[in-house]
């Protein structure tokens, strides 16, 4: 059982949702990315994902990948962001997990990224450009690891796929609610609901759903048929009002914004 | 002619020795007499002692097992695959299903063969580069003309037919990305030529080095959209049109230029592209009554050289050289020279030889050519890398720009700066052979479009 079982069970027991922000690490830079893990965990975030900036995101969109730019522009490296997780998670409550590139994992080595990652206190990974079809290797050393490797399901993925990658993902099921990258919509998709009752009775595992929530009235509306549910671009774009270039807000104050943002949200639950 | 006795029996290959059939066990292309092949031969006819008189035409009786590639991962060897988002896998598999049935259908095979006679200009001529040989004073240089195609490079022959398998999936909207612009033209030509809306993801910086084929793709009705991100060039041009293709897979086709991305791809491509090759074969059979002795073409994501690589590799053991963008030096960030100084690493959903940093971020590249310019290379040329099957050098701006010179003088061939490249290291392969030999060098675009980068180039001395 990794922490992210321990979670889901304890949610399950208490009828209760998780809401699981994204941030950048590294974005403005690593001091500020601990003190906003610090601060999102205080106001009651079940989880967080913690992205690994790399160069060349093509499931991000456009706010997600200027983050990431920022952030490899100061120069930041992977092994100072798992120092920085490292001196961080024994301080918070929520598990984190990473969202990370393939190209990251392979060039570091499988099993030293996983040996890294765990050392960190990382307790799973979501590959955006690993398919299912790529992760027998990677998924095999993950589960001797008991590390969760969150494997995606999104609206183009056929049934008999889906019940393949659920069979292959363990910590939760991370569904994609649109057909596109990542960024904030208006409306989300109107089968979304159906597909997600669908994919319920498949699956014991936890879903949680990303891409493009990013109001309230998003949580109300999927709050019957998800486990969790991710934000990502909504609150990167708040983030990146610390640059002095768009906004230059100080860190507190963006700090503040995006926790009154992850508390209204909480509260929707 | 006749032999005192025949050879040593048959074991896979197969000579011809003037009229008569001589089968030999040699695998190797190296200079071998006519004794090795029957021996005492030369006893009775002193006056033949040269290879030429028993050049194969193939040492290989069947087809390589490299022909069958990618098995059905998508894989070449250890590369190629599909490292993409789980949103494109759907996309990706019905382009494969649709691909493979329309590579059975002689309907399909048919309307392709017409567009590419009538509209594209084919076959493209295979030239003796007369004057250029006299001056190299090695083996005898041909261009296969890929520049005389319609728009002016190979790239034509694969947007044709992706444009035609556009409308074999019922798809509505084309987008494609663009580096040096010759498959932005190209893509935009076809969708001119079928009436489909085209969106073209270029660079800003390659719009600046490139004006001329932007001015002829927006004349055609293609949309450019600027791509800002990044380093502004053909790899971001890359991931914006794979991110275009993400929120539109449902009615778009992606018609990628190289032989890069993931599986089926570099397959499409590749197999589009490989009419440069089998002509090149058929060709030779024709002019020379045999194979050429070595091959030669320029490799960025590596479309020309896999079209012309890939009929050698399955059917013959003709010696084949990919040349890779040296730039300005061998340094980080210096030149474009994937499989010379890369690793194995994924980039643009494929596994493939990559420029990258300990962290897997992909390096900043240069090359004085704009389609040279990318930090990856198809899989397939890293399997063949891998494999020894193909030789991979490397040729610096310096060269090229100085080998675009000398041809535009010597030849009256404008080539691509791209095509520069091949015909740099050509020359050194030529030297390296006899007078009797025959280097073909894949000219894979013509050059109007860098001259004014080139005259550039030369007034700031940046190279």
């Amino acid at each position: 059982m990794s922490s992210i079982d321990d979670l889901f069970a304890r949610l399950r027991s208490e009828g209760k949702k998780a809401f699981m922000p994204f941030v950048t690490a590294a974005d403005p830079d690593l001091e500020f990315t601990q003190s906003l893990l610090k601060a999102l965990d205080a106001t009651g975030c079940h989880l967080a994902e913690l992205g690994i900036p790399y160069s060349d995101p093509i499931a991000d969109g456009p706010v997600i990948q200027a983050s990431y730019t920022r952030a490899l522009n100061g120069g930041v490296k992977l092994e100072a962001i798992f120092d920085m997780v490292a001196n961080t998670t024994p301080q918070l409550s929520m598990p984190i997990v990473t969202m990370v590139s393939y190209a990251i994992i392979y060039r570091l080595g499988l099993d030293e990224y996983l040996k890294q990652a765990k050392a960190a206190g990382v307790a799973g990974a979501i590959v955006p450009d690993m398919p299912v079809d790529e992760s027998a290797e990677f998924a095999a050393k993950c589960r001797a690891a008991d590390f969760s490797l969150i494997q995606l399901i999104t609206p183009t993925t056929t049934k008999q796929r889906a019940i393949e990658i659920a069979q292959q993902t363990t910590g939760f099921i991370y569904y994609v609610s649109i057909a596109g990258i990542t960024g904030e919509r208006t409306e989300l998709p109107p089968d979304l609901l159906d597909n997600l009752r669908w994919l319920r009775q498949q699956t014991d595992l936890p879903i949680c759903v990303g891409f493009g929530i990013s109001k309230p009235e998003h949580v109300e509306l999927l709050k019957p048929v998800a486990d969790g549910m991710i934000v990502g671009s909504a609150i990167v774009r708040k983030i990146a009002c610390a640059h002095p270039a768009e906004g230059g807000k100080t860190a507190a104050t963006v700090i503040t914004d995006v926790s009154d943002f992850a508390r209204t949200m909480i509260d929707a639950m | 002619m006749e032999v005192e006795r025949p050879p040593e029996p048959v074991v896979g290959y197969s000579a011809l020795l003037k009229n008569t059939t001589i089968r030999f066990k040699q695998s190797q292309s190296q200079r071998i007499t006519v004794d090795d092949l029957v021996p005492g031969f030369q006893n009775h006819h002193p006056k033949l002692t040269h290879i030429a008189y028993a050049m194969p035409t193939s040492f290989l009786d069947q087809s390589s097992p490299d022909a069958a590639l990618p098995d059905d991962t998508g894989r070449y060897g250890d590369f190629g695959g599909r490292y993409v988002p789980e949103t494109l896998i759907a996309a990706l598999d019905q382009l494969e299903e649709e691909y493979l049935a329309a590579r059975q259908d002689p309907t399909f095979q048919s309307e392709l063969d017409e567009l590419l006679r009538d509209f594209v200009g084919r076959p493209s001529p295979l030239y003796f580069a007369k004057r250029l040989t006299q001056r190299c004073g090695g083996a005898q240089i041909w261009f296969k003309r890929e520049d005389l195609n319609h728009t002016g490079a190979h790239k034509i022959n694969s947007t044709i037919g992706q444009a035609l398998l556009t409308l074999r999936m019922g798809k509505k909207r084309v987008i494609a990305e663009t580096g040096a612009g010759q498959h932005g033209v190209a893509t935009a030509t076809a969708c001119a030529h079928f009436g489909l809306p085209c969106i073209v993801y270029m660079g800003e910086e390659d719009i600046r080095r490139q004006s001329p084929n932007v001015q002829s793709m927006r004349t055609m009705g293609a949309e450019i959209r600027p791509v800002t991100t990044g380093s502004r060039t053909l790899r971001d041009a890359v991931n914006e049109a794979m991110r275009d293709w993400m929120g539109s897979v449902a009615d778009t086709h992606y018609i990628l230029g190289s032989v890069v991305g993931p599986h089926p791809f570099p397959m499409i491509v590749r197999d589009f592209q490989a009419i440069i090759g089998r002509e090149t074969i058929e060709q030779s059979q024709t002019r020379f009554g045999r194979l050429p002795d070595a091959v030669v073409a320029c490799v960025g994501g590596g479309s020309n050289a896999a079209g012309m690589f890939y009929p050698f590799v399955a059917e013959t053991d003709v010696p084949l050289i990919g040349v890779e963008a040296g730039g300005h030096n061998d340094d980080r960030g210096q030149h474009a020279s994937s499989l010379t100084f890369g690793k194995p690493g994924v980039l643009h959903g494929s596994f493939s030889y990559v420029l990258q940093d300990e962290d897997g971020q992909t390096d900043d590249v240069h090359s004085a050519s704009a389609g040279l310019d990318y930090p990856g290379v198809g899989p397939e040329h890293s399997h063949w890398k891998k494999t020894g099957r193909v030789q991979y050098r490397s040729c610096r701006d310096d060269a090229a720009l100085e080998t675009f010179d000398l041809i535009a003088r010597t030849e009256g061939i404008l080539p691509a700066l791209e095509s520069s490249h091949a015909i740099a290291t050509g020359m050194e392969v030529a030297q390296e052979r006899g007078k009797d030999e025959i280097v073909v060098i894949c000219l894979s675009g013509r050059g109007d479009k860098d001259a004014a980068e080139i005259q550039r180039l030369r007034g700031s001395e940046q190279f």
